[in-house]
């Protein structure tokens, strides 16, 4: 076994310490060390956006990320979406417009559609297709997905 | 078979589109998926796989790997023990057990032939390293036609077809063949005016569920065997397992959790066996996952295959005769969808002459599994494709060729079996209406498709127990893994039966050893037939109700009547407790209620589907932009609207995939080289436009709310819409899947030769 | 008599014939009557007293769980229809 790393970080903006091995991944470390499950795999290869994160603000899939070079930094994940018990606006839009059917790609998704709605507030179907297009679904055909999203969109430019 | 007393034309619940309970956990990421479990003393296994397509296994030497520290446990097939006597329900458990670990030769690149359990899985990916496997290495087959030469390597000695009756033949070594025929089909087509034939080719394709195997086993100290997997059917699961390790089935308890996709490819046993025999070996808990790799090379996609049809048509638009011959892949063991494969093909359609044959072929790649109405996408492709061609050749309309055929109800279906009442024609009639049949397509190279399509319903064994609670709110176990939505349409026909809210109504999934046994959450059966189970154990409790209000108002059960939640006297109107009034006094007058429905319903219906597309073809790369996409499809009667128009929306989707650009892709040595979500090209959100959904309602009368499944004809008509879209864009006839630029190209430029 | 329909790949037990009658209060008491008229009938559908595997049994357009149990009136139509599976 590898030396393992002391790595301070911070997690959904909680100061967080673990030891980690430098061949893990910041994914293995999320589920295996954490037990923060809620980012999920889907194929380990970056290839499919079910384990989206964001690493200092930037979009990442956790399977390609080093758990050791989170060190310093702030990383977001599906478990910090809701505040204080309150759905992410895209959290009630999913459940609302049924976004979703097996689940195992929703935490990727959401995490993915939080950057686009902080980035481009009023995404076109074609935006947000395109930003979206690193996330994969096998259950919905996306449909149901863009038009979560579109309803999001709408009601956190109304404030509601 | 009626929810007491209720007046069916009001349905309260059916038909809403209420928000799932389980919903919340999924978007939070608590929701608990076979890889999220953590045992105390976990392990995690890996397992060594056959880098050969066909090798015969001269030994196998762990000694190394099992000595690596952190390594607490080697397996191979020697610890297997003798398979139980298989049961009159089972799969063939020794061809079973051998595709979970390869005994004497690996039949396929990717078979398992070890596995390990360690501290971690970069020291069990290590240990791996360690295992020295001595090959011989054999020539292997890897497409139909190879594999049914006269010359091919015979990849079982003793291959038993093992099929519909026990007179099928084998056609050759590595085949069996079936057939279906009647009539006579030399007279059909001499009543012809045109006849088509064509052939086709498929590839090999994956399921592609997001969430890969995962399995966890745990021994007690009284050598029970709990296991948390992915799968669609806990119940199989178990009984696989109990064969497998030969071990009573009651000392197994398989739980249920979360399955992050599956259509068809998790019926069986893969890690399952590996992880267990590894456990008990360690006495640890030892979970296993399979990478996106192993998923692809080892576990069931569905046939590629090589299909022949000769169709013929009379000059009034009859179908007159149909030949058709299919061999579908079985992969390394026989039991492959060719037998579906050949049925669906003219099934929905009146061909009084026909001769179906299938062969189903063994070759050295998986065992190939269902996925999504199996068979029936390929059977889709060849023959709506012929019958746009015939409809073309004859100056039809290919909707109006397709409803001069379609199949009614009360028609005989091959083997004559009557057809159960299915609305066909309306279902025709709504695409021919919709204003996309007629919508101007302005640009070049632009063209329309439609198919049409046909798949079965599934019915079979479902349980479910229900208690009611002192509050007035309902328990119901049932033993069907939901993997889309069910819980919520199964507490939605338990809501409406009752007469109370849907939120007043708790689903949940019970283990092996909590709930009676359930056969998997396939064949889109659960709505139907767990529905029905569900229904039946309201109706008892009802009944029980009934008898505590007639005990509460001093008079006979019959004077006691149910509807719409509330029970009243029908002797004095004025005495009336609603369900949750009556829950309130169960306890005083007997007890709290509870009880408990099997069922193994009649009156499965059938799926009907129609698909319409626009695509646009680029005749310089070749590559086809789907521009407008319609499904239409008969629900019987949709429970949950929304439910129901994301099962068509996502089987659409596959479909496309299946007809643009999904393919295994083999080597010249029988390895798979697109082992990853990037080179097996499933679509992305940019990949086609929204789907809109057309849902008709021809009651299934086997069902009380009259509920047909919905979950896999969508696939089947994606390919040969397209196909005949394209068709339609720049006239060239796809006869291979997948519809790949780099196809569409050579087809393009042979018929621009042809021309010249 | 019930009427049975034979499917092609054991017509030739049958001389060809495509649909057969027997009395029989159960699906299993009419194959033992067409057997008699058609030695081989019942063993290509059954083996060891239960039905074999891959065949499913429908009588009068319903397809039940009792399968060979199953009981059968005296206009009754027998199916053998082969067992589908689902994904």
């Amino acid at each position: 076994m590898s030396e393992m790393v002391h790595v301070k970080t911070t997690i959904n903006g909680a100061a967080v310490d673990f030891l980690c091995e430098p061949r893990q991944s910041l994914l293995e470390v999320l589920r295996d060390v954490l037990y923060l499950t809620g980012t999920k795999e889907g194929c380990n290869d970056g290839n499919c956006g079910s384990c989206t994160v964001t690493l200092d603000g930037v979009l990442v899939n956790a399977c390609c990320v080093l758990g050791v070079e989170v060190a310093g930094k702030a990383v977001t994940t599906i478990e910090g979406m809701a505040k204080n018990g309150n759905l992410h606006p895209l959290q009630v839009a999913f459940l609302e417009e049924t976004g979703l059917q097996c689940g195992i790609c929703t935490p990727g998704f959401l995490v993915s559609s939080r950057a686009l709605l902080e980035r481009h507030p009023a995404p076109s179907e074609a935006q947000i297709r395109h930003w979206l297009a690193g996330n994969l679904c096998r259950c919905t055909g996306y449909d149901r997905i863009i038009l979560a999203v579109q309803k999001a969109s709408k009601r956190m430019l109304a404030g509601t | 078979m009626k929810a007491g007393g209720k007046r069916e034309d009001v349905l309260r619940v059916i038909g809403t589109t209420p928000i799932r309970p389980d919903g919340l956990d999924k978007v939070t990421g608590r929701a608990i998926f076979a890889d999220d479990i953590h045992l105390p003393g976990m392990l995690h296994g890996k397992v060594l796989r056959s880098p050969h397509a066909h090798a015969r296994i001269k030994s196998i030497d762990t000694r190394q790997a099992a000595a690596l520290p952190g390594v607490h446990a080697v397996i191979s097939a020697a610890d297997f023990p003798e398979p139980a006597k298989p049961t009159s329900k089972s799969a063939d458990i020794s061809d079973l057990a051998t595709n979970c670990m390869a005994t004497t030769t690996a039949l396929y690149d990717g078979h398992a032939v070890a596995a390990v359990a360690a501290e971690n899985i970069h020291i069990a990916g290590q240990a791996l390293g360690l295992i020295e496997v001595d090959y011989e290495v054999l020539d292997a087959v890897l497409d139909v036609r190879s594999a049914m030469a006269d010359d091919a390597p015979v990849i079982h000695e003793n291959l038993k077809p093992g099929f519909f009756f026990a007179s099928t033949k084998k056609a050759h070594p590595n085949a069996g063949r079936l057939e279906y025929s009647d009539g006579d089909i030399s007279k059909g087509f001499s009543c012809a005016s045109v006849i088509v034939e064509r052939t086709f080719t498929t590839q090999t394709v994956h399921q592609g569920y997001i969430e890969a195997h995962i399995s966890t086993a745990l021994w007690d100290a009284d050598d029970r065997l709990s296991v948390w997997t992915s799968c669609q059917g806990h119940f199989d699961i178990r009984d696989q397992l109990a064969g497998i390790l030969n071990i009573p089935m009651s000392h197994i308890n398989v739980i249920p959790l979360e399955v992050g996709g599956a259509f068809g490819g998790k019926d069986s046993v893969y890690l399952d066996p590996l992880a267990a025999l590894l456990s008990k070996k360690c006495g640890r808990p030892v979970k296993m996952a399979m990478s996106r790799n192993e998923v692809l090379r080892a576990t069931g996609p569905s046939s590629g295959s090589s299909m022949r049809v000769r169709m013929g048509v009379d000059d009034s638009g009859k179908l007159v005769a149909a030949d058709i011959s299919f061999a579908f892949e079985a992969g390394a063991f026989p039991g492959g969808p060719v037998s579906a494969g050949i049925l669906t093909a003219t099934t929905r359609y009146n061909i009084p002459n026909y001769r179906l044959e299938g062969f189903d072929v063994i070759l050295n790649k998986p065992k190939i599994r269902p996925y999504r109405a199996p068979g029936a996408t390929q059977s889709h492709f060849a023959v709506e494709t012929v019958l746009d061609e015939l409809a073309e050749k004859l100056g039809m309309d290919p909707i109006e060729l397709r409803i001069r055929n379609a199949m009614k109800t009360g028609d005989r279906l091959v083997l004559g079996y009557p057809c159960p009442v299915i609305g066909g024609v309306e279902l025709l009639e709504a695409v021919r209406s919709h204003p996309h049949y007629r919508a101007p397509l302005d640009g070049q190279n632009q063209g329309r498709g439609v198919a049409y399509g046909f798949w079965y319903g599934g019915g079979g064994a479902s349980s479910a127990e229900l208690s009611v609670n002192a509050d007035g709110t309902v328990q119901v176990c049932t033993g069907s893994c939901d993997m889309s939505g069910t819980r919520m349409t199964l507490a939605m026909q338990t809501a409406e039966a009752l007469g109370i809210q849907v939120s007043e109504v708790q689903v949940t999934t019970g283990d092996t050893q909590s709930i009676g046994f359930t056969l998997p959450a396939w064949g889109s059966r659960t709505t139907f037939a767990t529905g029905i189970a569900c229904i039946t154990v309201a109706e008892k409790v009802i009944a029980k109700m009934i008898e505590r209000a007639a005990g509460i108002w001093e008079t006979d059960n019959s004077n006691v009547r149910f509807d719409a939640g509330v029970f009243t006297n029908t002797n004095d109107k004025l005495q009336a407790l609603t369900f949750k009034q009556l829950a309130a006094k169960l306890d005083s007058t007997g007890g709290l209620l509870s009880d408990q429905a099997s069922v193994s319903p009649q009156g499965v219906g059938f799926q009907l589907a129609a698909y319409l597309v626009d695509v646009e073809v680029d005749t310089q790369t070749g590559k086809v932009s789907i521009l407008r996409s319609t499904i239409f499809q008969d629900a019987g009667k949709a429970v949950h609207p929304d439910y129901v128009a994301g099962q068509m929306q996502g089987g659409v989707v596959q479909g496309l995939g299946w007809a643009l650009n999904e393919a295994y892709i083999y080597r010249a040595d029988g390895t798979l080289a697109n082992t990853s979500f990037l080179d097996y090209r499933m679509p992305t959100a940019l990949d086609q436009p929204m789907t809109e959904t057309v849902i008709l309602e021809t009651p299934n009368p086997g069902h009380p709310y009259g509920v047909r499944g919905v979950g896999e004809v969508s696939i089947v008509n994606p390919p040969a819409a397209v196909a005949n879209a394209i068709y339609n864009a720049v006239g060239i006839r796809m006869d291979s899947l997948p519809m790949s630029p780099t196809a569409v190209l050579e087809k393009l430029w042979e018929h621009q030769a042809a021309q010249l | 008599m019930a009427i049975v329909w034979i499917p092609s790949t054991v017509r030739e037990l049958t001389n060809g014939k495509a649909m057969l009658e027997a009395d029989g209060n159960t699906v299993a008491e009419v194959i033992r009557n067409i057997d008699l008229a058609c030695p081989g009938i019942r063993s290509a559908l059954i083996d060891d007293n239960s039905l074999r595997a891959g065949i499913i049994i429908a009588v009068d357009g319903s397809i039940g769980s009792r399968q060979l149990l199953q009981p059968v009136r005296p206009d009754s139509e027998i199916h053998f229809i082969p067992a589908i599976f689902g994904g």
